[in-house]
């Protein structure tokens, strides 16, 4: 949670709302996961293309299809939950599926209008860049590149991103929430910046509903109206942490399901501009800085680096969704963008453990120097995409 | 000349600009503030106008020094040399900018897309150019980094005793000293440049300074340090051509070429324990100094100017600062010192955080500068009462021609 609120304004949302509507009717770019049947004739022989997800392994059967509608069905064959993903260039992602426990399955159908190179990746255990094979995208569909397809359609596939996210974070925080009810400190424990990790991604669209934010991720010094109470993960994070679980402990957890749902719902109806997109790059990244690299915002648990790696995660989301409408007007700061995530990403790599990372703790004067310098590399260049996606 | 994102029209005129997205057209336009004046001989009037930023020197050193300083020395983030010639471009654009008066860069803090973060960051808005200069140095660690050869001048110093150095607030791969007589002109240089530099530069560490402490040309009166004493009477002037050439810039034959016609930059950060000063007798004060409190003459003398008489048995003492750094005590050896006061809040137990900043120019550190910072630290009873707490020494390449950039010269070669 910042302490900064970002509203979204009345007007803004009646606009986009048709330039969304002008990009749903193109369909330049839009995927949907579904466990239902994917219509016949989509991807590569009449039949989805089909995913072997292991914890080594990722074993795609086809790297080749026509543009258009491709479909995915991937089985996770292994120990681990893992993810599967479709992106394009800057690792913009253009269709994922999430939260793919042991021996489930799910499908994916990615909207593709544009032939080219594409990369598949699984990552069991939802950790680091994946297992990555190429994919080849053959021919191109009917499709418009104006700017204002390119800026629907970045629109388009973020909320996509948004809403798919917000859907896996309500599964992993129902385990949170179980492991508390059932008296499970230890587990829930290990579960709570696991389950955080999809708040922290699309926190500025969280937090674009202003009451929300203060009842999932507010702090114990908010100030708060009489007889509000504070609630939502921090506060079962000082149960779990400091006092110990409270007989309100479980009520508190329905309560954080609840205002979970609340934004799914609500989430699911924005209409969000390219210049939220951009804007909510940026301050993901002032989240990290403020709030992250200070160990303020895990004060109890010390697992600020998992929501570090989230909000950085989330920004590059949004950035790649913008790319194609940075690439066309400044073809220099893609690859520039591209660098300083790179860097960011080998260092929080450093500070791996096991499949989390190390506690905020544990970390040294000269590590938060480190994390501050490529936090400030980073953040510039993310700056500019606003002024440019308006230009 | 102020600064204004809404009276542009009137500051590109004079500064010769030709239209939107036009380069500046070089710092002639608004040298007239020191028509017919080499850097070296009679420098510009520094009250509030603007010193040019090209010549055959960079500004200022033999510049009269301004009242505040701002001084950051930066680490780069990367070896990648052409990610480290862009930002010197970069730098010397926006630099050059804002000494002539101008915002950081074209669309300034106002007159920009409202949806992007502004290209200046607007707190120097409608203030006068301050006499602003940026002086740009290269430290040893940055020759190291991207492989080009130290000049041997530029070797690290060697510990001296009782140095209290603290590694977080010395050294550094390259410096920027920004002085004006505007404190917020010097910060909003300085702020805008490590802005730039995100992603190839980081911080390594800053310094405020006010109440210059040493006069640098005739015309100026000698300010004084936190210990009350006139400070800098008998620095060289700018006036001294022959001595600056004997003493500050580097001659052709030494060094590598991108060091012809500069000067190497000598940093100390000293804290003074001012508190304890306070207690000291004036008697006592005046003789450790080896000049009157209020007049600031050598001791045996009438006036400031007086030369101080440094014979054996002179009433100045054997271990008078004025004797212990004196030329006659240093085979001769003298240096332009450029530096200034800084309080930087308090220390936590109750004392000022306060001292002085000692900034000095000179041809070679190891032949001027280390013999009498040795001279001082094993004898200077005064080292009672300071401790060094910071160190640096960078390259201050010579200054620039038309078109040129900062460094160029060095990572082109």
């Amino acid at each position: 949670m910042s302490r900064r609120i970002l509203a979204a304004g009345d007007g803004a949302k009646r606009s986009s709302t048709v330039v969304m509507g002008a990009a749903l009717a193109m369909l330049a770019l839009a995927a949907c996961t579904s466990t239902a049947p994917p219509p016949p004739g989509q991807g590569g022989q009449g039949g989805p293309i089909q995913v072997q997800a292991s914890d080594t392994a990722c074993e795609v059967s086809a790297t080749e299809a026509p543009a258009g509608n491709i479909a995915f069905a991937v089985q996770n064959s292994g120990t681990k939950i893992t993810e599967f993903y479709v992106s394009g260039t800057g690792d913009r992602i253009i269709g994922e599926v999430e939260n793919i426990g042991p021996g489930l399955s799910r499908q994916l159908i990615v909207e593709v209008p544009q032939g080219g190179q594409y990369t598949t990746a699984c990552k069991p255990g939802m950790v680091g860049d994946g297992i990555r094979a190429p994919f080849t995208v053959t021919g191109n569909t009917a499709g418009s590149t104006s700017q204002d397809a390119v800026l629907a359609s970045a629109v388009a596939g973020y909320q996509r991103y948004t809403n798919s996210q917000i859907e896996a974070g309500i599964a992993r925080t129902q385990e949170f929430v179980d492991a508390i009810k059932a008296g499970n400190v230890e587990q829930a424990k290990a579960l709570f910046p696991v389950s955080r990790t999809y708040w922290e991604r699309v926190e500025p669209v969280a937090e674009s509903f202003g009451d929300i934010d203060p009842r999932v991720d507010g702090r114990e010094d908010d100030e708060r109206d009489p007889g509000v109470a504070w609630t939502g993960y921090h506060r079962l994070e000082k149960d779990l942490w400091v006092t110990g679980l409270q007989p309100d402990s479980a009520a508190m957890g329905d309560q954080l399901m609840a205002d979970l749902r609340d934004l799914q719902a609500r989430a699911a109806t924005v209409a969000l501009t390219p210049v939220q997109l951009a804007n909510g790059a940026k301050e993901l990244l002032d989240e990290v800085a403020t709030g992250k690299i200070t160990g303020e915002e895990d004060r109890y648990s010390h697992t600020d680096l998992w929501d570090f790696r989230a909000n950085v995660d989330g920004s590059q989301a949004a950035v790649a969704a913008l790319r194609p409408a940075i690439d066309q007007r400044d073809p220099a700061l893609g690859p520039t963008l591209d660098q300083r995530f790179a860097d960011v990403d080998a260092l929080l790599e450093q500070y791996r453990s096991g499949d989390g990372f190390v506690l905020y703790t544990q970390l040294t004067e000269q590590d938060k120097q480190r994390m501050t310098q490529a936090i400030d590399a980073l953040g510039e260049p993310v700056s500019q995409v606003a002024g440019l996606v308006t230009a | 000349m102020t600064r204004s994102g809404l009276r542009g029209v009137s500051r590109r005129r004079l500064l010769g600009w030709t239209g939107a997205g036009a380069a500046l057209a070089g710092a002639g336009a608004v040298a007239g503030f020191a028509a017919g004046e080499s850097a070296s001989d009679a420098p510009p009037d520094p009250s509030g106008g603007v010193v040019p930023f090209r010549g055959p020197y960079q500004a200022g050193i033999v510049t009269p020094a301004q009242d505040r300083l701002h001084f950051v020395a930066l680490d780069l983030t990367t070896t990648d040399r052409r990610a480290v010639i862009s930002l010197l471009q970069r730098w010397t654009t926006a630099a050059e900018r804002m000494t002539a008066g101008a915002e950081a860069a074209p669309g300034g803090a106002v007159n920009r897309n409202p949806e992007a973060p502004p290209s200046d960051t607007g707190e120097a808005l409608g203030l006068p150019a301050a006499a602003l200069t940026i002086t740009f140095g290269i430290g040893g660690s940055l020759l190291d980094k991207l492989g080009i050869p130290r000049p041997p001048e530029l070797a690290d110093l060697p510990p001296f005793q009782q140095d209290q150095l603290d590694p977080a607030l010395s050294g550094g791969d390259l410096c920027l000293q920004a002085c004006a007589n505007d404190p917020q002109v010097a910060v909003h240089a300085v702020r805008n440049l490590v802005r730039t530099g995100f992603g190839t530069t980081s911080v390594r560490w800053s310094q405020l300074g006010f109440g210059r402490t040493s006069s640098t040309s005739t015309a100026q009166q000698t300010h004084r340090n936190l210990f009350g004493f006139k400070d800098g009477t008998n620095n060289l002037k700018a006036e001294e051509g022959a001595l600056l050439d004997e003493h500050v810039w580097v001659p052709p034959p030494q060094g590598p070429s991108w060091m012809v016609g500069g000067t190497y930059l000598v940093a100390r950060r000293i804290r003074m324990h001012v508190e304890t000063w306070d207690r000291t007798s004036l008697a006592e004060q005046e003789s450790l100094t080896g000049r009157t409190k209020g007049e600031g003459a050598p001791i045996g003398q009438a006036q400031e100017f007086d030369l101080p008489n440094l014979a054996p048995d002179s009433p100045i003492g054997p271990d008078a600062h004025i004797r212990l750094a004196s030329a006659q005590n240093n085979g001769g050896a003298k240096i332009l010192r450029r530096g200034y006061n800084f309080v930087d809040g308090s220390d936590g137990l109750g004392h000022l955080n306060a001292g002085l900043f000692f900034v000095a120019f000179m041809r070679d550190p190891h032949r001027q500068f280390v013999p009498m910072q040795s001279q001082l630290a094993r004898f200077d009873k005064m080292m009672e009462y300071i401790d060094h707490t910071g160190s640096a020494v960078f390259a201050v390449p010579p200054g620039l021609g038309d078109g040129a950039y900062w460094g160029r010269t060095v990572l082109e070669g």
